[in-house]
Protein backbone atom coordinates (compact mmCIF):
# COMPACT_ATOMS: atom_id res chain seq x y z
CA UNK A 1 0.00 0.00 0.00
CA UNK A 2 0.97 3.29 -0.74
CA UNK A 3 2.48 5.44 2.36
CA UNK A 4 -0.06 7.79 2.67
CA UNK A 5 0.50 10.11 5.45
CA UNK A 6 -2.34 11.07 6.93
CA UNK A 7 -1.49 12.40 10.35
CA UNK A 8 1.70 14.03 11.76
CA UNK A 9 3.00 15.16 15.07
CA UNK A 10 6.25 17.65 14.96
CA UNK A 11 7.99 17.87 18.22
CA UNK A 12 4.80 17.25 20.54
CA UNK A 13 5.55 18.00 24.54
CA UNK A 14 3.86 18.34 26.90
CA UNK A 15 4.66 19.48 30.43
CA UNK A 16 2.94 19.17 33.49
CA UNK A 17 4.17 21.48 36.29
CA UNK A 18 7.82 19.97 36.30
CA UNK A 19 6.30 16.65 34.80
CA UNK A 20 7.58 15.86 31.26
CA UNK A 21 4.60 13.53 29.94
CA UNK A 22 5.82 13.53 26.44
CA UNK A 23 8.70 14.70 25.28
CA UNK A 24 9.29 15.69 21.57
CA UNK A 25 7.19 13.29 19.64
CA UNK A 26 7.65 12.87 15.87
CA UNK A 27 4.98 10.51 14.46
CA UNK A 28 3.27 9.85 11.49
CA UNK A 29 0.15 7.78 10.41
CA UNK A 30 -0.39 6.29 7.85
CA UNK A 31 -3.08 6.22 5.65
CA UNK A 32 -5.56 2.77 6.54
CA UNK A 33 -3.30 1.14 8.59
CA UNK A 34 -4.11 0.38 11.80
CA UNK A 35 -1.69 1.55 13.92
CA UNK A 36 -1.66 0.54 17.93
CA UNK A 37 0.08 2.52 20.41
CA UNK A 38 1.69 1.15 23.56
CA UNK A 39 3.68 1.15 26.27
CA UNK A 40 3.30 0.72 30.22
CA UNK A 41 1.08 2.38 32.29
CA UNK A 42 2.18 6.22 32.84
CA UNK A 43 4.02 6.47 29.24
CA UNK A 44 2.16 9.19 28.28
CA UNK A 45 -0.31 7.46 25.88
CA UNK A 46 -3.33 8.95 27.04
CA UNK A 47 -1.92 12.37 27.01
CA UNK A 48 -0.76 12.01 23.00
CA UNK A 49 -4.24 11.36 21.88
CA UNK A 50 -5.38 13.86 24.52
CA UNK A 51 -3.24 16.36 22.10
CA UNK A 52 -3.93 14.82 19.05
CA UNK A 53 -7.84 15.15 19.70
CA UNK A 54 -7.50 18.78 21.42
CA UNK A 55 -8.95 17.46 24.57
CA UNK A 56 -5.34 18.27 26.30
CA UNK A 57 -3.13 21.47 24.91
CA UNK A 58 0.10 20.64 23.50
CA UNK A 59 3.22 22.67 25.52
CA UNK A 60 5.37 22.59 22.13
CA UNK A 61 4.98 20.94 18.86
CA UNK A 62 2.18 20.61 16.52
CA UNK A 63 -0.16 18.31 14.92
CA UNK A 64 -1.10 18.13 11.38
CA UNK A 65 -3.75 16.66 9.77
CA UNK A 66 -4.05 16.02 6.36
CA UNK A 67 -1.26 18.78 5.61
CA UNK A 68 -2.94 21.57 7.75
CA UNK A 69 -1.51 22.30 11.09
CA UNK A 70 -4.29 22.09 13.50
CA UNK A 71 -2.31 22.53 16.41
CA UNK A 72 -4.35 25.61 17.36
CA UNK A 73 -8.06 24.51 16.79
CA UNK A 74 -10.11 23.59 19.51
CA UNK A 75 -11.37 19.79 20.37
CA UNK A 76 -15.02 20.11 18.10
CA UNK A 77 -12.92 21.69 15.18
CA UNK A 78 -10.85 18.46 15.04
CA UNK A 79 -13.75 16.31 15.11
CA UNK A 80 -15.34 18.16 12.53
CA UNK A 81 -12.48 17.49 10.24
CA UNK A 82 -12.58 13.66 10.41
CA UNK A 83 -11.19 12.93 13.58
CA UNK A 84 -13.40 10.71 16.21
CA UNK A 85 -12.13 9.60 19.24
CA UNK A 86 -13.97 7.57 21.88
CA UNK A 87 -12.92 7.78 26.05
CA UNK A 88 -10.66 5.10 27.68
CA UNK A 89 -13.60 5.39 30.57
CA UNK A 90 -17.03 4.85 28.89
CA UNK A 91 -18.78 8.42 28.10
CA UNK A 92 -22.16 7.65 26.56
CA UNK A 93 -25.09 9.52 27.24
CA UNK A 94 -26.55 7.49 29.79
CA UNK A 95 -29.99 9.25 30.19
CA UNK A 96 -30.57 8.78 26.33
CA UNK A 97 -31.53 5.82 24.30
CA UNK A 98 -29.21 3.62 22.58
CA UNK A 99 -30.69 4.75 19.32
CA UNK A 100 -30.79 8.15 20.30
CA UNK A 101 -26.74 8.32 21.11
CA UNK A 102 -25.65 7.39 17.82
CA UNK A 103 -28.28 9.74 16.46
CA UNK A 104 -26.27 12.40 17.89
CA UNK A 105 -23.04 10.77 16.73
CA UNK A 106 -24.43 10.58 13.24
CA UNK A 107 -26.79 13.70 13.58
CA UNK A 108 -23.67 16.23 12.80
CA UNK A 109 -23.95 16.22 9.37
CA UNK A 110 -27.18 14.28 8.24
CA UNK A 111 -30.56 16.05 9.34
CA UNK A 112 -32.11 14.91 12.41
CA UNK A 113 -35.07 13.75 11.00
CA UNK A 114 -34.22 12.33 7.52
CA UNK A 115 -35.11 8.47 7.23
CA UNK A 116 -31.37 7.95 5.97
CA UNK A 117 -29.95 9.36 9.69
CA UNK A 118 -32.52 6.19 10.80
CA UNK A 119 -30.66 4.06 8.74
CA UNK A 120 -27.56 4.99 9.47
CA UNK A 121 -27.97 4.60 13.08
CA UNK A 122 -29.44 0.97 12.66
CA UNK A 123 -26.33 0.28 10.21
CA UNK A 124 -23.88 0.98 12.68
CA UNK A 125 -25.55 -0.51 16.10
CA UNK A 126 -25.50 -3.63 13.54
CA UNK A 127 -22.14 -3.77 13.08
CA UNK A 128 -21.00 -3.65 16.81
CA UNK A 129 -24.07 -6.02 17.36
CA UNK A 130 -26.13 -3.97 19.41
CA UNK A 131 -29.10 -3.25 16.81
CA UNK A 132 -31.80 -5.45 18.97
CA UNK A 133 -31.00 -2.65 21.84
CA UNK A 134 -31.45 0.21 20.40
CA UNK A 135 -34.50 1.46 22.00
CA UNK A 136 -33.10 0.77 25.59
CA UNK A 137 -32.07 3.56 28.05
CA UNK A 138 -27.90 3.61 27.31
CA UNK A 139 -26.78 3.83 30.96
CA UNK A 140 -29.05 0.55 31.39
CA UNK A 141 -26.96 -1.45 29.13
CA UNK A 142 -24.39 -4.12 30.72
CA UNK A 143 -20.56 -2.67 30.72
CA UNK A 144 -19.84 -4.23 27.91
CA UNK A 145 -22.63 -3.26 25.11
CA UNK A 146 -21.90 0.36 26.53
CA UNK A 147 -18.17 0.41 25.65
CA UNK A 148 -19.62 -1.34 22.06
CA UNK A 149 -22.09 1.57 21.67
CA UNK A 150 -19.32 3.95 22.35
CA UNK A 151 -17.41 2.64 19.55
CA UNK A 152 -20.40 2.65 17.36
CA UNK A 153 -20.56 6.34 18.13
CA UNK A 154 -17.27 6.64 16.30
CA UNK A 155 -17.93 4.58 13.62
CA UNK A 156 -21.05 6.89 13.00
CA UNK A 157 -19.23 9.60 12.31
CA UNK A 158 -17.40 7.95 9.48
CA UNK A 159 -14.21 9.42 10.68
CA UNK A 160 -11.24 9.65 8.89
CA UNK A 161 -9.05 9.11 11.84
CA UNK A 162 -10.36 6.57 14.88
CA UNK A 163 -8.97 6.77 17.88
CA UNK A 164 -9.94 4.08 20.41
CA UNK A 165 -8.64 4.76 23.58
CA UNK A 166 -8.32 1.18 25.58
CA UNK A 167 -11.58 0.07 23.50
CA UNK A 168 -11.51 -3.79 25.20
CA UNK A 169 -10.44 -2.65 28.60
CA UNK A 170 -13.04 -4.86 30.81
CA UNK A 171 -14.28 -6.62 28.32
CA UNK A 172 -15.37 -10.35 28.06
CA UNK A 173 -13.11 -12.33 26.14
CA UNK A 174 -15.65 -13.31 23.96
CA UNK A 175 -16.38 -9.58 23.68
CA UNK A 176 -12.59 -8.95 22.99
CA UNK A 177 -12.42 -11.40 19.64
CA UNK A 178 -16.00 -9.86 18.51
CA UNK A 179 -13.82 -6.63 18.94
CA UNK A 180 -10.67 -7.91 16.75
CA UNK A 181 -13.55 -8.89 14.41
CA UNK A 182 -14.77 -5.37 13.95
CA UNK A 183 -12.04 -3.69 13.49
CA UNK A 184 -10.39 -5.91 10.88
CA UNK A 185 -13.71 -5.20 9.14
CA UNK A 186 -12.47 -1.35 9.43
CA UNK A 187 -9.15 -2.20 7.91
CA UNK A 188 -8.71 -0.58 4.60
CA UNK A 189 -10.89 2.56 4.86
CA UNK A 190 -10.67 3.88 7.87
CA UNK A 191 -7.12 5.25 9.57
CA UNK A 192 -7.17 3.38 13.20
CA UNK A 193 -4.92 4.74 15.82
CA UNK A 194 -5.13 2.15 18.71
CA UNK A 195 -4.43 2.34 22.35
CA UNK A 196 -4.01 -0.80 24.10
CA UNK A 197 -2.68 -3.05 26.64
CA UNK A 198 -3.94 -6.48 25.44
CA UNK A 199 -1.30 -7.59 23.59
CA UNK A 200 -3.40 -10.19 21.83
CA UNK A 201 -6.17 -7.59 20.22
CA UNK A 202 -2.97 -5.61 19.23
CA UNK A 203 -0.75 -8.59 17.89
CA UNK A 204 -4.09 -9.78 16.03
CA UNK A 205 -5.37 -5.97 14.99
CA UNK A 206 -2.46 -4.00 13.94
CA UNK A 207 -0.25 -2.99 10.55
CA UNK A 208 2.30 -0.83 12.62
CA UNK A 209 2.94 -0.80 16.35
CA UNK A 210 4.60 2.65 18.15
CA UNK A 211 5.74 2.10 21.58
CA UNK A 212 5.54 5.06 23.80
CA UNK A 213 7.98 4.83 27.37
CA UNK A 214 8.08 7.71 29.89
CA UNK A 215 6.57 10.46 27.28
CA UNK A 216 9.11 9.42 24.50
CA UNK A 217 8.53 7.37 20.84
CA UNK A 218 10.45 4.23 21.61
CA UNK A 219 10.28 2.40 18.38
CA UNK A 220 7.78 1.79 15.73
CA UNK A 221 7.85 -1.31 13.31
CA UNK A 222 5.68 -4.06 12.06
CA UNK A 223 4.35 -6.20 14.77
CA UNK A 224 7.34 -8.96 14.22
CA UNK A 225 9.90 -6.26 14.47
CA UNK A 226 8.18 -4.66 17.64
CA UNK A 227 8.49 -8.36 19.12
CA UNK A 228 12.17 -8.59 18.24
CA UNK A 229 12.57 -5.29 19.77
CA UNK A 230 15.28 -5.42 22.35
CA UNK A 231 14.58 -2.20 23.74
CA UNK A 232 10.69 -2.73 23.88
CA UNK A 233 11.12 -6.13 25.05
CA UNK A 234 13.18 -4.14 28.14
CA UNK A 235 10.67 -1.45 28.54
CA UNK A 236 7.41 -3.24 28.49
CA UNK A 237 7.23 -6.99 27.75
CA UNK A 238 9.90 -7.64 30.12
CA UNK A 239 13.06 -8.99 29.93
CA UNK A 240 12.25 -12.53 29.83
CA UNK A 241 10.13 -12.63 26.77
CA UNK A 242 10.61 -15.64 24.91
CA UNK A 243 7.37 -15.45 22.76
CA UNK B 1 -50.46 7.02 16.73
CA UNK B 2 -46.74 8.05 16.03
CA UNK B 3 -45.22 9.51 18.46
CA UNK B 4 -44.60 13.06 17.04
CA UNK B 5 -48.61 12.04 16.32
CA UNK B 6 -49.15 11.67 19.98
CA UNK B 7 -47.02 14.64 20.76
CA UNK B 8 -48.93 17.14 18.56
CA UNK B 9 -52.30 15.65 20.15
CA UNK B 10 -51.14 16.30 23.98
CA UNK B 11 -50.10 19.82 22.97
CA UNK B 12 -53.09 20.72 20.61
CA UNK B 13 -55.37 18.83 23.37
CA UNK B 14 -54.09 21.35 26.36
CA UNK B 15 -54.65 24.48 24.01
CA UNK B 16 -57.84 23.23 23.37
CA UNK B 17 -58.61 22.22 26.80
CA UNK B 18 -57.37 25.72 27.71
CA UNK B 19 -59.71 27.93 25.33
CA UNK B 20 -62.53 25.96 26.67
CA UNK B 21 -61.96 26.88 29.78
CA UNK B 22 -62.53 30.32 28.91
CA UNK B 23 -65.76 29.36 28.52
CA UNK B 24 -66.52 26.97 31.19
CA UNK B 25 -65.15 28.66 33.93
CA UNK B 26 -66.02 31.18 36.43
CA UNK B 27 -64.24 34.54 35.83
CA UNK B 28 -62.12 34.25 39.07
CA UNK B 29 -60.68 31.05 37.13
CA UNK B 30 -60.46 32.79 33.98
CA UNK B 31 -58.64 35.52 35.16
CA UNK B 32 -56.32 33.36 37.32
CA UNK B 33 -55.77 31.55 34.04
CA UNK B 34 -54.13 34.52 32.02
CA UNK B 35 -51.59 35.23 34.76
CA UNK B 36 -50.80 31.29 34.42
CA UNK B 37 -50.46 31.29 30.89
CA UNK B 38 -48.37 34.41 31.07
CA UNK B 39 -46.19 32.91 33.61
CA UNK B 40 -45.91 29.97 32.22
CA UNK B 41 -44.55 31.07 29.30
CA UNK B 42 -41.86 32.45 31.79
CA UNK B 43 -41.28 29.07 32.87
CA UNK B 44 -40.79 27.88 29.28
CA UNK B 45 -38.20 30.45 28.95
CA UNK B 46 -36.15 29.30 32.32
CA UNK B 47 -36.96 25.22 31.49
CA UNK B 48 -35.20 25.76 28.03
CA UNK B 49 -31.98 27.12 29.84
CA UNK B 50 -32.38 24.81 32.92
CA UNK B 51 -34.47 21.86 31.93
CA UNK B 52 -33.25 21.04 28.53
CA UNK B 53 -29.69 22.36 28.47
CA UNK B 54 -28.44 21.80 31.92
CA UNK B 55 -27.85 25.19 33.03
CA UNK B 56 -29.12 26.64 36.16
CA UNK B 57 -29.40 30.71 35.95
CA UNK B 58 -31.16 32.08 39.36
CA UNK B 59 -31.19 35.23 37.56
CA UNK B 60 -33.72 34.93 34.91
CA UNK B 61 -35.99 38.09 36.90
CA UNK B 62 -33.53 40.10 35.12
CA UNK B 63 -34.43 38.51 31.16
CA UNK B 64 -38.40 39.37 32.87
CA UNK B 65 -37.89 42.13 34.20
CA UNK B 66 -36.00 43.54 30.83
CA UNK B 67 -38.93 43.14 28.95
CA UNK B 68 -41.27 44.58 31.12
CA UNK B 69 -39.51 47.74 31.83
CA UNK B 70 -38.74 47.40 27.94
CA UNK B 71 -42.46 47.85 27.16
CA UNK B 72 -43.18 49.68 29.87
CA UNK B 73 -40.83 52.79 30.04
CA UNK B 74 -41.16 53.18 26.50
CA UNK B 75 -44.79 53.42 26.65
CA UNK B 76 -44.35 55.55 29.47
CA UNK B 77 -42.00 57.81 28.23
CA UNK B 78 -42.07 57.66 24.38
CA UNK B 79 -45.21 57.35 24.12
CA UNK B 80 -44.92 54.74 21.50
CA UNK B 81 -47.77 52.23 20.99
CA UNK B 82 -48.08 48.91 21.88
CA UNK B 83 -46.67 47.05 19.32
CA UNK B 84 -43.80 48.79 18.76
CA UNK B 85 -43.37 48.95 22.95
CA UNK B 86 -43.64 45.39 22.57
CA UNK B 87 -40.93 44.62 20.26
CA UNK B 88 -38.74 47.35 22.17
CA UNK B 89 -39.31 44.63 25.45
CA UNK B 90 -38.14 41.91 23.62
CA UNK B 91 -35.45 43.70 22.03
CA UNK B 92 -34.53 44.60 25.42
CA UNK B 93 -34.56 41.13 26.60
CA UNK B 94 -32.31 39.79 23.83
CA UNK B 95 -29.62 42.35 23.95
CA UNK B 96 -29.60 41.70 27.82
CA UNK B 97 -29.21 38.02 27.21
CA UNK B 98 -26.37 38.14 24.85
CA UNK B 99 -24.26 40.01 26.52
CA UNK B 100 -25.12 37.83 30.07
CA UNK B 101 -24.46 35.00 27.91
CA UNK B 102 -20.82 35.93 26.75
CA UNK B 103 -20.09 36.74 30.00
CA UNK B 104 -21.71 34.37 32.57
CA UNK B 105 -20.61 31.43 29.66
CA UNK B 106 -17.27 32.03 31.34
CA UNK B 107 -17.87 29.93 34.20
CA UNK B 108 -19.30 26.71 34.82
CA UNK B 109 -21.86 25.13 37.63
CA UNK B 110 -22.28 26.85 40.79
CA UNK B 111 -20.55 29.47 39.44
CA UNK B 112 -23.02 30.06 36.83
CA UNK B 113 -25.09 30.27 39.32
CA UNK B 114 -23.73 33.32 41.27
CA UNK B 115 -22.79 35.07 37.92
CA UNK B 116 -26.45 35.16 37.00
CA UNK B 117 -27.47 35.95 40.26
CA UNK B 118 -25.20 38.39 40.55
CA UNK B 119 -26.35 40.15 37.22
CA UNK B 120 -29.76 40.16 38.34
CA UNK B 121 -29.28 41.62 41.42
CA UNK B 122 -27.71 44.77 39.15
CA UNK B 123 -30.53 45.00 36.87
CA UNK B 124 -32.64 45.23 40.34
CA UNK B 125 -30.22 47.86 41.86
CA UNK B 126 -30.12 49.44 38.56
CA UNK B 127 -34.08 49.70 38.78
CA UNK B 128 -33.58 50.91 42.17
CA UNK B 129 -31.34 53.38 41.19
CA UNK B 130 -33.06 55.10 38.67
CA UNK B 131 -36.22 55.93 40.49
CA UNK B 132 -36.87 58.53 39.53
CA UNK B 133 -38.10 56.84 35.93
CA UNK B 134 -38.94 53.40 37.09
CA UNK B 135 -40.74 54.58 40.48
CA UNK B 136 -38.92 51.43 41.98
CA UNK B 137 -40.43 49.54 43.95
CA UNK B 138 -43.64 51.52 44.05
CA UNK B 139 -43.63 51.16 40.64
CA UNK B 140 -45.96 52.27 37.85
CA UNK B 141 -49.45 51.43 36.26
CA UNK B 142 -49.85 51.69 32.27
CA UNK B 143 -53.32 53.48 31.90
CA UNK B 144 -56.20 51.32 29.75
CA UNK B 145 -55.55 54.01 27.29
CA UNK B 146 -52.06 53.13 27.20
CA UNK B 147 -52.72 49.62 26.34
CA UNK B 148 -54.47 48.94 23.03
CA UNK B 149 -53.65 46.65 21.02
CA UNK B 150 -54.48 48.72 17.77
CA UNK B 151 -57.98 48.41 18.20
CA UNK B 152 -58.12 45.41 20.61
CA UNK B 153 -58.58 46.06 24.66
CA UNK B 154 -56.65 43.82 26.29
CA UNK B 155 -57.91 45.28 29.86
CA UNK B 156 -61.50 43.11 29.74
CA UNK B 157 -61.40 40.11 30.68
CA UNK B 158 -61.68 38.25 27.53
CA UNK B 159 -58.91 40.53 26.01
CA UNK B 160 -56.19 39.66 28.55
CA UNK B 161 -57.50 35.59 28.19
CA UNK B 162 -57.13 35.42 24.64
CA UNK B 163 -54.04 37.67 24.23
CA UNK B 164 -52.46 35.27 26.78
CA UNK B 165 -54.03 32.31 25.54
CA UNK B 166 -52.58 33.40 22.11
CA UNK B 167 -48.91 34.15 23.29
CA UNK B 168 -48.62 30.83 24.91
CA UNK B 169 -50.20 29.03 22.20
CA UNK B 170 -47.33 30.29 19.50
CA UNK B 171 -44.37 29.70 22.80
CA UNK B 172 -45.81 25.93 23.36
CA UNK B 173 -46.10 24.89 19.70
CA UNK B 174 -42.65 26.64 18.99
CA UNK B 175 -41.48 25.39 22.18
CA UNK B 176 -42.41 22.16 21.24
CA UNK B 177 -40.98 21.80 18.46
CA UNK B 178 -37.57 23.33 19.29
CA UNK B 179 -36.64 20.43 21.71
CA UNK B 180 -37.90 17.69 19.20
CA UNK B 181 -35.66 19.13 16.27
CA UNK B 182 -31.98 18.36 15.96
CA UNK B 183 -31.22 21.60 17.42
CA UNK B 184 -32.99 20.35 21.10
CA UNK B 185 -31.66 17.18 20.83
CA UNK B 186 -28.26 18.59 21.24
CA UNK B 187 -28.76 21.13 23.86
CA UNK B 188 -29.91 18.04 25.41
CA UNK B 189 -26.95 16.16 24.71
CA UNK B 190 -24.64 19.02 26.62
CA UNK B 191 -27.06 18.41 30.00
CA UNK B 192 -26.29 14.93 29.94
CA UNK B 193 -22.52 14.71 28.94
CA UNK B 194 -20.95 18.04 27.81
CA UNK B 195 -17.78 16.49 27.26
CA UNK B 196 -19.07 13.82 24.99
CA UNK B 197 -21.08 16.21 23.19
CA UNK B 198 -17.56 18.14 22.43
CA UNK B 199 -16.22 15.29 21.40
CA UNK B 200 -18.92 14.22 18.77
CA UNK B 201 -17.37 17.81 17.02
CA UNK B 202 -20.53 19.97 18.42
CA UNK B 203 -19.69 23.50 19.61
CA UNK B 204 -20.83 23.08 22.83
CA UNK B 205 -20.21 26.90 24.02
CA UNK B 206 -22.00 27.86 20.68
CA UNK B 207 -25.26 25.86 21.63
CA UNK B 208 -25.13 26.98 25.22
CA UNK B 209 -25.19 30.99 24.28
CA UNK B 210 -27.80 30.38 21.82
CA UNK B 211 -29.69 28.40 24.53
CA UNK B 212 -29.24 31.26 26.85
CA UNK B 213 -30.35 34.44 24.48
CA UNK B 214 -33.57 31.81 23.13
CA UNK B 215 -34.38 31.07 27.11
CA UNK B 216 -33.65 34.98 28.24
CA UNK B 217 -35.71 36.32 25.13
CA UNK B 218 -38.46 34.14 25.66
CA UNK B 219 -38.49 35.20 29.58
CA UNK B 220 -38.76 38.61 27.81
CA UNK B 221 -41.44 38.01 26.09
CA UNK B 222 -43.35 36.97 29.43
CA UNK B 223 -41.94 40.03 30.96
CA UNK B 224 -43.26 42.70 28.02
CA UNK B 225 -46.70 40.42 28.48
CA UNK B 226 -47.58 40.86 32.25
CA UNK B 227 -47.34 44.29 31.61
CA UNK B 228 -49.34 45.03 29.24
CA UNK B 229 -51.91 42.56 30.05
CA UNK B 230 -51.73 43.11 34.12
CA UNK B 231 -51.27 46.94 33.20
CA UNK B 232 -48.57 46.85 36.30
CA UNK B 233 -44.26 47.56 36.10
CA UNK B 234 -42.75 47.06 39.39
CA UNK B 235 -39.37 46.18 41.02
CA UNK B 236 -40.56 43.46 42.37
CA UNK B 237 -40.39 41.59 39.47
CA UNK B 238 -36.94 42.05 38.80
CA UNK B 239 -35.87 41.07 42.67
CA UNK B 240 -34.33 37.60 43.68
CA UNK B 241 -38.34 36.34 44.49
CA UNK B 242 -38.99 36.51 40.47
CA UNK B 243 -35.58 34.52 39.83
CA UNK B 244 -36.47 31.97 42.14
CA UNK B 245 -39.92 31.58 41.57
CA UNK B 246 -39.92 30.26 37.63
CA UNK B 247 -37.48 27.69 38.78
CA UNK B 248 -40.17 25.98 41.49
CA UNK B 249 -42.70 26.07 38.54
CA UNK B 250 -40.32 23.58 36.45
CA UNK B 251 -39.15 22.09 39.04
CA UNK B 252 -42.98 20.82 40.15
CA UNK B 253 -44.28 20.71 36.52
CA UNK B 254 -41.09 18.61 35.21
CA UNK B 255 -38.26 19.91 34.33
CA UNK B 256 -37.29 19.06 30.39
CA UNK B 257 -40.69 18.52 29.63
CA UNK B 258 -42.51 20.72 27.14
CA UNK B 259 -45.67 20.31 29.88
CA UNK B 260 -43.58 21.10 32.70
CA UNK B 261 -44.45 24.89 33.25
CA UNK B 262 -47.62 24.84 32.53
CA UNK B 263 -48.27 22.17 35.02
CA UNK B 264 -46.04 23.90 37.43
CA UNK B 265 -47.37 28.04 37.56
CA UNK B 266 -50.96 26.26 37.66
CA UNK B 267 -50.39 23.86 40.38
CA UNK B 268 -48.94 26.42 42.41
CA UNK B 269 -50.99 29.12 42.36
CA UNK B 270 -53.85 27.14 43.05
CA UNK B 271 -51.98 25.30 45.56
CA UNK B 272 -51.53 28.85 47.24
CA UNK B 273 -55.07 30.18 46.61
CA UNK B 274 -56.52 27.02 48.58
CA UNK B 275 -54.31 27.07 51.12
CA UNK B 276 -54.38 30.92 51.98
CA UNK B 277 -58.30 30.32 52.15
CA UNK B 278 -57.40 28.38 55.23
CA UNK B 279 -54.86 30.19 57.07
CA UNK B 280 -52.51 33.25 56.60
CA UNK B 281 -49.31 30.72 56.83
CA UNK B 282 -50.31 29.49 53.08
CA UNK B 283 -46.86 29.56 52.58
CA UNK B 284 -45.94 27.19 54.74
CA UNK B 285 -48.22 25.07 53.43
CA UNK B 286 -47.16 25.57 50.22
CA UNK B 287 -43.28 25.07 51.60
CA UNK B 288 -44.48 21.41 52.68
CA UNK B 289 -45.78 20.71 48.95
CA UNK B 290 -43.05 21.40 47.48
CA UNK B 291 -41.00 19.23 49.94
CA UNK B 292 -43.15 16.38 50.19
CA UNK B 293 -43.30 16.93 46.25
CA UNK B 294 -39.38 17.35 45.85
CA UNK B 295 -38.88 14.37 48.14
CA UNK B 296 -40.83 11.55 46.05
CA UNK B 297 -41.31 13.45 42.89
CA UNK B 298 -37.87 14.33 42.11
CA UNK B 299 -38.40 14.72 38.11
CA UNK B 300 -41.87 16.75 39.07
CA UNK B 301 -45.36 16.28 38.02
CA UNK B 302 -44.55 15.43 34.21
CA UNK B 303 -42.11 13.39 35.11
CA UNK B 304 -44.47 10.93 37.08
CA UNK B 305 -46.81 11.10 34.10
CA UNK B 306 -43.91 10.20 31.78
CA UNK B 307 -42.97 7.41 34.27
CA UNK B 308 -46.46 6.51 34.81
CA UNK B 309 -48.75 6.87 31.85
CA UNK B 310 -47.15 8.59 28.79
CA UNK B 311 -43.50 7.62 28.44
CA UNK B 312 -43.25 9.56 24.89
CA UNK B 313 -43.17 12.52 26.68
CA UNK B 314 -40.96 15.36 25.32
Amino acid sequence: MAALTLLETKGLTKTYGGLQANTNIDFTLQKGLVTALIGPNGAGKSTFVGMLSGRTSATQGSVIFEGRDISHLPAHKRIQLGLAYTFQITSIFTGLSVHENVALAAGRTMSADGNTLNIKVYQTLDQVGIADRADQIAGDLSYGHQRLLEIAMGLAQEPKLFILDEPTQGLAETEINDFITLIRSLAGHTTILLIEHNMKVVMDTADHIAVLDQGMLLAEGTPAEISANASVQAAYLGKTVDA
Amino acid sequence: MTVAGKINTLHFGILLFLLACFFILPAYHVGALSRIMVLAIYAIGLNILFGYTGLLSLGHAMFFAAGMYGLGLSIKFLGVSVIPAFGIGILSAAVLSVLVGLLALRTVGVSFMIVTLMFAQTIYLVVLYFGEYTRGDEGFVLQQAERMLLNFDVTTEAGRYFVAFGAFSICLISFAALVQSSFGKRLVAIRENEERARMLGYDVWRYKLLAVIISGTVSGVAGALYALLFGYVGATFASVQYSILPLLWVLLGGAGKTIGPLIGVAFMFYLIDASSAYTSAYMLIAGLALVILTMFAPRGIAGILQAKVWPWLP
